[in-house]
């Protein structure tokens, strides 16, 4: 049934690449720019006479003099010892949902009608970037069942940020802006569902999951008050467990007069097949650089697209893109709008991104994406599972959606070998490192995998071959892996150094300074 | 659900029916409904979702996408004026084909072990990025010159605990939306203008001493401003501020720093700006990439959004590795309980876009393409201050944009750009709503990629335009 | 190490704090427990071997121990062997502080966390291996084990920060009639666990010391003029008075009034007095390694004062890794009256820091 699982005598690439600054070389020229033209000069004589002399820079900074054919060697290098999805197997990275980015929308995105563009120019010159924003908008509304989109916040978090600030417009709207100043959210909602809140000013009360692992709607009841101005949750939770008793975590919520928002970095599993809309939220969002394929960029630039319910369309972020029937717009006429979250529009490539996707899969395709997803990660629950070191926190027998936080907790207790250990031993196979919690970790030595749409059955069984082999190491030989990585780029890394404000170095120079110094 | 051949998507290798059914056989299901069983049936969606047909071929799907941005008009194919914020300039191929190597583009946070490459991108980019602004650490980058903004005058308040910061009048609106929506109940209780003399464009600092007060957090201001003034007095604003407690944060355009000083050369504390000039297309306005750069004091650094990367030593044998600093608490010093930040996501391949740039550059490539820009833009501005009716109201000194007036020709910019836009030229950005006080004008902006040819040609464009 | 740690737990009489206890405890044939489980911590630390200094004291009291997991170690003081007592361990505790020890690691149960904590306070980092048959204080790890590996992330210097954790004192001979009476003795300075407060990827948290102020903010700010506060005892409190400029007491309850102590280290009269006479809010932290909100360490906090106060206007305040170090239990309460523990049973919200909030299962 499965082909035999070979695991990869996997080594990274090291290249001992010198810090960029130390291959400089003076005088060297990695490229040559426009002059202005002799007519020009000749009129003005030096550049320099055009600044007040106090404005000159007297001290040219002290950047790398690199030729040309260096610098690419040097970021290739760099690129070489990085490991992106392109590379490596990301199964164990959950949360993030990585998943394939199609490289024909990278193509697209290259094109000059969309990398050219300035924001500022005319309407009539951009009809058709217009048109993807306004489409992929109806796309977003009808997979989650809201009236209206923003795909300005950049992120996940700026638009839990917004959301945010959206609650605080509405309830002052209706007079009651100082009286309702608490969000609630749960321990096993991201992290950014409570500092984002809290950035905007709320106070944020955090509910422990019940016996069961679900959010504890006894511990909710008492929470709220008139106090309450919103629910700020994440369902599915990182447990993998939806919370079947959402909605009326929602009416309670609507009955103390708060709003509610999902935070839906979990979507993937449940894309087509439940909408936040439909459990009652107001609002919701999608990191579009997770959910819909837009590549992570090392940490962005994403988007995360907030929708909203009719009533609360008002106070989203401007410009809002408008259709006559003919013609798109830009419309800012929107008075109780929040006001801007970022400049411009937001990343508008990676809503290109997202629009080429879904156009390349439509219904049944996101189905697929969903219920494959969900598939992976019940097969791959069942090869872990067999592991005799892991196990599963609450919910025994319930099935999860599209991931999983597990434990290492009895083989920690065996072998003392931590879920951190493993998580560097696992990289000498191939693997990039694997996720494992949001602080504060409330199951202990946990790793969160989650099995996109993207993987292979072989990638599956690979990643848990590498697990059960991991296992058995830390039974028989636990110091190779408490000393892990043997085939990384370096060794293990002095880390203690971070703990001390004089140790840490952010620059170049401050790191020539401390060597120096000896 | 529609029986009938499923199809077999590139994108879902495990679509493929054999490799299905030998999962949904291990799982012990007959159909992956059943892994549904813990969502209520209230909750679920009992229909498809209503979706266009999808190009299933590729071929099909990037026909369908390039026919909707061929209505699209790039600023390769016009000749633009547009800045305010987004600017047109260069990207070298290098940049290009670095930033679209899978590994970096398809990376996320990694671990310090496994991506020690993109690590060392980021401390390489920090490393050129403070030296060219002239302060000591920066942090991972921000979503855009805005948010940077936000977080510098936010931390003005957090590190003075004092509750007002100072803007100038000039900042542009989108800046001031932007910025009032990041404060709104934060530590900053309130954002005060302060004005500029409409003679010069400088900051007015008989205005600025008289709002100085113990209530005064910082001031932030921008060099060159919104409407491309080189700000000249920025140590005495240093030493005013200093003086009175407060900080001094400036937001700056790092494609100026090669001719320009910086402000870490005098007095700020705090600088700011977006890199997108530096390696970044423009993309509609997603190319922006912020960045927040302070000095070596351990209650600055505490205060900045909590992801830095720091080189440190191997345990064993030389060598370095990098140490993601996602925690600001580590320092000793902390005084965090009021700071309400998050972190995650921001931009940070377009800082490895900046980092390639700047590599390529080097200080005498900024230095040159700072001085062409600076000579540019003094042409472009006397070509256009040659037109009859034009008149350019600011005097200082001025570097990549300027302000142009059009009030004596009797034409709004609206019609003007109307026309140029027939001419396939992007007028400057329309000033007259933002200002009022400044009529009808426009901001022009000029970079490197504007030949002699071009700015003639604009100013022969305008000529019959404003005829 | 105190080598008779444990003793009467598994013959069923509860310690060994006298010695014709002990006497009774080797008679039912209890064999010391204490050196197994030091030995357990100490090959968590075996790794270091080469890299740190091992002081420690003679024979039974950690020398023998520390050889047998492999370690070379300096041998202070002197002991009477077969025959130590408290006062050793004290001894022990006051050299190992002389000689400049970056951690002191013990293996016993309360009884031996008093006796350091008389010894040395909180003037050096303390870590308790689990070995005795009492230990309600918070200065253990959750097992030998894990109290080898923290002591190891400590040394290496992979953690530096520390946190006050309680030690009890619980009246043996009550302990023994099945009565349980726990003051809180004092404190100990602890190293504080990593993965409860730090994060990645989200950001935003704190550590011990800035929450600690961000509780005390959020209570100062909101303390109303004319209501009696009754200050429970513990650092978190602490923290508390700190802000308001004031010094209270840290293991006793004080009374604060329009931000001035009306009443220091106050007992039940005094502050049933205080109760019946103004409005009056009570201000509690969580005591001691199983989380006790009432009934361990504030007992001049009666059911009756509780009564009256109401469980509305009681405040509880604890930092994040306080919380998470109960690993999901409950709060606990036990005053010694029923009708008052059901009041206080159900959720609480725990003050966690400025304007942050945890709501908590309370159980009796």
């Amino acid at each position: 049934m499965s082909r035999e699982i070979k695991l990869r005598k996997y080594h990274a690439q090291v290249w001992d690449e010198p810090l960029l600054m130390d291959l400089s070389v003076e005088g060297q020229r990695g490229l040559l720019v426009p002059r202005a033209e002799e007519e020009i000069r000749a009129r003005y004589g030096s550049a320099q006479d055009l600044v007040p002399a106090s404005m000159r820079r007297r001290r040219p900074p002290d950047l790398p003099q690199v030729a040309q054919p260096q610098v690419v060697r040097h970021y290739t290098r760099l690129s070489q010892m990085t490991m992106g999805n392109d590379v490596s197997n990301d199964i164990g990275v959950g949360t993030c949902t990585m998943k394939y980015s199609p490289k024909v929308n990278e193509q697209l995105c290259s094109l000059p009608q969309m990398a050219d563009l300035h924001p500022l120019q005319d309407e009539s010159t951009v009809q058709g970037i217009l048109e993807i924003l306004y489409k992929t908008r109806d796309f977003i509304r009808e997979i989650s069942g809201m009236d209206e989109v923003s795909f300005q916040p950049s992120s996940g978090g700026q638009a839990v940020l917004a959301a945010a600030s959206i609650v605080r417009a509405y309830h002052t709207a209706r007079g009651e802006g100082k009286k309702r100043n608490q969000v609630i959210t749960t321990i096993f909602s991201h992290p950014v569902d409570a500092a984002c809140p809290a950035t905007a000013g709320f106070e944020v009360v955090t509910l422990m999951p019940d016996a069961k692992g679900y959010p504890d709607i006894e511990a909710l009841k008492a929470a709220l008050s008139e106090r309450t101005a919103a629910l700020f949750v994440t369902n599915p939770e990182d447990t993998g467990l939806y919370n079947p008793r959402i909605d009326e975590f929602v009416r309670l919520v609507h009955e103390a007069g708060g709003l509610c928002f999902t935070d839906q970095a979990n979507a993937n599993g449940v894309l087509g097949k439940a909408r936040a809309a439909d459990a009652g939220f107001d609002m919701c969002h999608f990191n579009l650089h997770k959910t819909f394929s837009s590549p992570h960029g090392g940490m962005g630039p994403g988007c995360g697209a907030l929708a909203v319910r009719e009533p609360l369309a008002k106070f989203l972020p401007v410009p809002v893109v408008a259709f006559d029937g003919k013609k798109y717009r830009l419309d800012y006429r929107r008075p109780h709008s929040i006001g801007k979250v970022r400049d411009f529009y937001g990343n508008v490539q990676v809503v290109l991104r997202t629009y080429a996707w879904i156009m390349s899969l439509g219904a049944k395709g996101l189905e697929a994406v969903a219920e494959t997803a969900v598939l992976n990660n019940n097969y791959l629950e069942k090869l872990l599972t067999a592991i005799p070191g892991v196990s599963i926190s609450y919910g025994p027998g319930r099935v999860r959606l599209d991931q999983i936080r597990y434990s290492w907790e009895k083989l920690t207790a065996e072998t003392g070998v931590t879920s951190e250990d493993i998580e560097r031993r696992m990289t000498d196979f191939g693997l990039q490192a694997y996720w494992t919690s949001h602080h504060p970790q409330i199951i202990p030595e946990p790793f969160t995998p989650e099995p996109t749409e993207s993987y292979s059955k072989d990638d599956i069984e690979y990643w848990a071959a590498v697990m059960r082999e991991i296992d058995r190491e830390a039974r028989q030989d636990p110091n190779r892996v408490k000393s892990a990585p043997h085939n990384g780029v370096t060794g293990k890394i002095d880390e203690s150094a971070m703990l001390f404000h004089e140790k840490c170095m952010f620059t170049y120079k401050k790191y020539k300074q401390m060597k120096q110094a000896g | 659900m529609a029986q009938g051949k499923r199809i077999v998507y590139p994108y879902i290798p495990n679509s493929a029916p054999k490799s299905r059914q030998e999962m949904l056989e291990a799982v012990g299901v007959r159909d992956v409904e059943e892994l549904y069983r813990e969502i209520p049936e209230r909750l679920r969606l009992k229909r498809p979702l209503n979706l266009p047909e999808p190009f299933v071929s590729e071929r099909d799907l990037k026909r369908h996408v390039q026919e909707i941005l061929r209505r699209n008009k790039s600023c390769e194919e016009a000749l633009s004026f547009l800045g305010a914020g987004c600017y047109q300039h260069h990207v070298p191929a290098v940049v290009d084909t670095i930033v679209n190597r899978g590994e970096f583009l398809t990376a996320y946070y990694g671990s310090t072990y496994t991506d020690q490459g993109r690590f060392q991108a980021m401390f390489e980019y920090v490393s050129m990025l403070t030296e060219l602004v002239g302060m000591d650490v920066a942090g991972y980058p921000m979503y855009d010159g805005s948010s940077s903004a936000g977080t510098a005058v936010r931390m003005c308040a957090r590190i003075t605990g004092r509750p007002e910061v100072l803007v100038p009048e000039s900042l542009s609106p989108m800046r001031m939306k932007v910025l009032e929506n990041y404060c709104r109940s934060s530590e900053v209780k309130a954002l005060r203008k302060v004005a500029i003399r409409w003679d010069t464009g400088l900051l007015d600092l008989s205005d600025l001493k008289s709002k100085l007060g113990p209530t005064t957090a910082g001031l932030y201001i921008e060099n060159p401003s919104y409407l491309g003034v080189i700000e000249t007095q920025g140590q005495e604003m240093a030493d005013l501020l200093h003086a009175n407690g407060s900080l001094f944060a400036v937001g700056v355009n790092p494609m100026s720093l090669g001719v320009l000083a910086p402000p870490g050369h005098y007095g700020a504390d705090i600088v700011t700006g977006d890199t997108q000039p530096l390696g970044v297309h423009m993309n509609y306005g997603g190319g922006a990439c912020g960045f927040v750069a302070v000095r070596d004091v351990e209650a600055h650094i505490a205060e900045l959004p909590p992801l830095l990367d720091s080189i440190a030593d191997l345990e064993e044998g030389d060598g370095f590795g990098f140490n993601l600093f996602a925690w600001a608490e580590r320092l000793s010093y902390a005084a965090r309980e009021n700071a309400k930040e998050y972190t995650g996501t921001s931009t940070a391949l377009w800082s490895t876009a900046t980092a390639v740039y700047l590599a390529l550059m080097g200080p005498e490539g900024m230095r040159e393409i700072g001085e062409t820009i600076l000579l540019k833009t003094r042409y472009a501005r006397d070509l256009l201050a040659e037109i009859p009716g034009v008149r350019i109201p600011l005097e200082g000194a001025h570097f990549n944009e300027f302000v142009a007036n059009f009030d004596a020709t009797g034409r709004t910019v609206r019609r003007i750009n109307a026309a140029l836009l027939k001419r396939n030229i992007f007028g400057g950005k329309d000033l007259s709503k933002e200002f009022p006080r400044l009529g009808q004008s426009a901001l022009y902006c000029v970079s490197e990629i504007h030949t002699a040819e071009d700015l003639k040609r604009l100013a022969e464009a305008l000529k019959e335009v404003v005829r | 190490m105190n080598p008779i740690a444990g003793m009467g737990g598994r013959v069923g009489l509860k310690g060994t704090d006298g010695r014709d206890i002990v006497a009774r405890a080797v008679e039912k044939g209890a064999r010391p427990e204490a050196g197994r489980r030091a030995g357990e911590a100490l090959e968590s630390l075996a790794g270091l071997k080469d890299r740190i200094e091992v002081l420690t004291y003679p024979d039974e009291m950690g020398e023998h121990v520390v050889r047998a997991a492999g370690f070379a170690c300096s041998v202070l003081g002197s002991i009477r062997s077969g025959q130590t007592t408290p006062e050793d361990t004290r001894r022990a505790a006051q050299d190992l502080e002389a000689a400049g020890v970056d951690l002191l690691l013990f293996a016993g149960g309360d009884g031996t966390a008093r006796d350091i904590c008389a010894a040395v306070g909180d003037r050096l980092p303390v870590l308790g291996i689990p070995a005795g048959v009492k230990m309600h204080s918070a200065v253990f790890g959750i097992s030998p084990r894990r109290a080898g590996e923290l002591a190891a992330l400590y040394v290496e210097g992979k953690i530096r920060g520390t946190r006050e954790a309680e030690v009890m004192d619980i009246d043996e001979e009550a302990f023994r009639q099945e009565r349980v009476c726990a003051k809180l003795y004092g404190y100990l300075r602890v190293p504080s666990e990593p993965r409860l407060v730090q994060g990645v990827k989200a950001g935003g948290g704190h550590g011990e010391a800035s929450a600690l102020r961000g509780i005390a903010l959020d209570v100062t700010s909101r303390m109303e003029p004319g209501v009696a506060y009754l200050i429970g005892p513990g650092t978190t409190t602490q923290e508390i008075l700190h802000v308001l400029g004031l010094s209270g007491t840290l293991l006793g309850v004080d009374v604060v009034v329009d931000r001035r102590i009306e009443a220091a280290d106050a007992d039940e009269r005094v502050l049933l007095e205080t109760v019946e006479r103004m409005p009056a809010r009570i201000v509690v932290s969580v005591i001691g390694g199983q989380g006790y909100l009432f009934g361990r360490g504030n007992q001049q906090l009666s059911p009756r004062i509780l009564a009256r106060v109401g469980k509305e206007n009681v405040i509880v305040a604890a930092t994040p890794g306080k919380i998470f170090s109960l690993r999901g239990l409950p709060l606990l309460v036990d005053t010694g009256d029923p009708d008052v523990d059901r009041m206080l049973t159900g959720y609480v919200q725990i003050v966690t820091g400025l304007k942050e909030r945890l709501v908590y299962p309370v159980a009796c």
